[in-house]
């Protein structure tokens, strides 16, 4: 392997991590405050994904405004969604929960099919957003660059609105323990919307990056990433924001550098996820920054 | 007061009934009653009408429907569609045929797509229903299949012709090959693409790349950048239109500029949007709208624009045609809904006009006919050239 086809390979594999630290990060903070594996995630991606489509083609908007809408949509869709799915389920058992989740999304892909259609569609790439980079051989998209910067950003954002402001404690302190914390006065039902809100406007953030990442959107299109961010925030350890970071970079940068080095087993790459995952929780069954796993008697 | 309220009631009753009539509308037609059943004849259609190639089935079925429209009779009897979404699934495929034969279908029509044709086809076999595959090439659909048969070439045939074109037309002597392991089709078009290839070079190491995908992949950049380190003359990536356009768009984002082959499926909208812009694409195909090859051609070209008149002329909806208008004939032949009795005449089918060219089948139930290859050019599809079975 040459020095360029390397860097080719390294620059290939911080895009597709950066993609998924991205999406995984929504997955874990909204775990790691009410402890839901909100499947209906993936599918956020897909709506988000829409409106900056219709957005940009039907209505004509300039596409920082079309983005700026459908984060705003997406938002207000979760929560909506807590509203309606998860908040009348707040008491019941966990797999409650699961299972309206997983209905919640099965609800998004079908409504999509129904009012979409379920063929793909392309995706616009905004010049002013999206081009070609070429240093000497090595040619990647603006993105490559773009994603980590806004990955990194947001990471950092959300480690401050959980660490350092009111809304954050209170955020820490019903992940802690729902009733107590609404015994100190604090307004459970404002902060787990908060949380969804926040988790929803990852997910158009990430949603509109996949997109212009992979400029093919259809009502499905949020179940491969969903997945795949799903195992990166379970491999960080699910509830660490910082861990769904590390997870999903090492799994982009897994699977490219898998099929680097051994292109005869480039079918394999989703098995290769998998076998990381297992891996990882043999040894780290919280996963990599995860909490240890305590139960209390 | 009171009557208000019933007739309140009433109006709400009966639109509860008109609702539910309209829900259930098609389940009653399938049913169907005893004094319907023997005036109607049933062909059913399995194709993907959802999922990932969503597209191709919507082509193939317009072309049935077209056919339908024209000849919407046959033995004196009505012919209704029965249609079932095989959702671009395997599992599903076997559940869309299974369906079908439950509702009495007398002959099946599909499916776009051989691996889905391969998970339907022993069902309709085990139940004896004959089925006709519209546009699925890979050999292995009617291959050890009794009742399965085909208006389309086969890959063999498919992967000679683009190993040739790439050879001697392109004059390529490396090739490298990206295929999608999940799919029948791109497995065994690669695989005859590089025999033929190996033969015609006369080079056994002519293939000098060899990656692989999976279907629903979106990321090849690792896969394209294996390619572009070993700078074949050719690139073969034959697979579903949907995966295919990321693919071809990321190979020239990366800057490879060597020619891309594929095959039949990359003759969809939803590919062109992608790549229409871009150059040296080439694949091959079943029908061009530049040359009708027979009276039917024509006959399914005027019907096609004038039901379609904003969409370009594609070869599944052609083959859809042909598969429908075969199925026609067979039972005129046949002269009886037996369905034996329509798999021995769809068996016999020699010299029989379809809007592709004419069909004759052979023992193993496929039909030999002219490639197209066709190329992208300023956001179009263009004939290139055609290229005769021996």
């Amino acid at each position: 392997m040459t020095l360029e086809i390397f860097l080719q390979n390294v620059a290939n594999a911080i895009s597709l991590g950066s993609l998924y630290a991205l999406i995984a990060i929504g997955y874990t903070m909204v775990y790691g405050i009410i402890r839901l594996i909100n499947f209906a995630h993936a599918d956020l991606l897909m709506v988000a994904g829409y409106i900056s489509f219709y957005g940009i083609l039907i209505f004509a908007m300039p596409w920082w405004l079309a983005f700026l809408i459908a984060i705003a949509l997406t938002t207000i869709l979760g929560m909506a969604m807590e509203k309606l799915a998860y908040r009348p389920l707040r008491n019941a058992p966990r797999i409650s929960a699961l299972i309206s989740a997983i209905g919640m999304s099965f609800l998004l892909q079908n409504l999509g099919i129904v009012l979409v259609g379920a063929s793909p569609k392309p995706f616009p790439r905004p010049e002013g957003l999206v081009w070609n980079i070429h240093l000497g051989s090595v040619s990647f998209l603006s993105l490559t660059v773009i994603i980590p910067v806004i990955t990194l950003l947001l990471l950092a954002a959300v480690y401050l609105v959980v660490n350092k402001t009111n809304t954050g404690i209170a955020m820490r302190a019903v992940s802690r323990d729902f009733e107590t914390a609404s015994l100190m006065a604090v307004d459970v039902n404002k902060v787990v919307v908060t949380t969804f809100a926040v988790g929803s406007g990852l997910a158009a953030v990430g949603g509109i990056m996949w997109s212009l990442q992979y400029p093919q959107i259809d009502p499905l299109m949020g179940v491969f990433p969903g997945l795949k961010c799903f195992i990166a925030a379970v491999m960080g350890g699910i509830g660490s924001v910082p861990g769904a970071m590390i997870g999903g970079f090492i799994l982009g940068i897994g699977e490219i550098m898998l099929v680097a080095f051994m292109p005869e087993l480039s079918g394999y790459r989703d098995a290769f996820a998998f076998v990381v995952l297992i891996l990882i929780l043999l040894f780290k069954p919280g996963g990599i920054l995860g909490d240890h796993v305590v139960e209390k008697v | 007061m009171m009557s208000k309220k019933y007739l309140a009631l009433l109006a709400l009753v009966m639109l509860a009934a008109v609702a539910l009539v309209g829900c259930g509308g098609g389940e009653e037609q399938a049913s169907g009653d005893a004094a319907q059943e023997s005036d109607v004849i049933k062909i059913g259609v399995f194709e993907p009408l959802t999922g990932i190639n969503a597209a191709g089935g919507e082509m193939s079925l317009e072309g049935i429907e077209l056919a339908n429209k024209l000849y919407p009779e046959v033995l004196g009897k009505k012919v209704e569609l029965v249609t079932a979404d095989n959702k671009s699934e395997k599992q599903e495929a076997a559940n869309a045929v299974e369906r079908l034969v439950n509702e009495n279908v007398d002959v099946i029509l599909g499916s776009y797509g051989s691996s889905l044709s391969m998970a339907g086809g022993p069902i309709a076999a085990d139940a004896g229903v004959p089925v006709i595959g519209d546009s699925p090439t890979n050999p292995l659909v009617t291959k050890g299949n009794d009742y399965y048969y085909r208006v389309c070439f086969i890959d063999p045939f498919q992967g000679n012709v683009m190993a040739k074109y790439a050879v001697e037309t392109l004059g390529a002597k490396t090739a490298a090959i990206v295929q999608d392991v999940q799919q029948d089709y791109s497995v065994g078009l690669s695989k005859y693409f590089e025999d033929s290839f190996k033969e015609l070079t006369g080079d056994e190491n002519a293939i000098i790349a060899k990656v692989n995908y999976n279907t629903g992949d979106k990321d090849f950049s690792a896969q394209l950048t294996e390619v572009k380190s070993k700078q074949p003359d050719v690139i073969f990536a034959p697979g579903n239109f949907t995966e295919c356009g990321i693919l071809v768009e990321k190979a020239r984002e990366l800057g490879i500029e060597a020619p891309i082959l594929g095959g039949d499926t990359w003759e969809a909208e939803e590919f062109l949007n992608r790549v229409g812009d871009l150059n040296d694409i080439y694949f091959s195909t079943h029908f061009t709208a530049e040359e009708p090859v027979t009276e039917v051609s024509n006959t399914f070209l005027n019907k096609f624009k004038e039901e379609y008149p904003d969409r370009q002329v594609n070869a599944f909806a052609a083959l859809g045609f042909d598969a429908y208008m075969l199925a026609l004939d067979a039972i005129n032949r046949a002269g009886t809904t037996d369905h034996e009795a329509i798999k021995e005449a769809i068996a016999e089918t020699a010299d029989f006009q379809g809007a592709t060219g004419f069909i004759t089948l052979d023992e193993n139930g496929d039909a030999t006919k002219t490639a197209i290859i066709k190329k992208v050019e300023d956001g179009k599809f263009v004939y290139e050239s055609k290229v005769d079975p021996k």
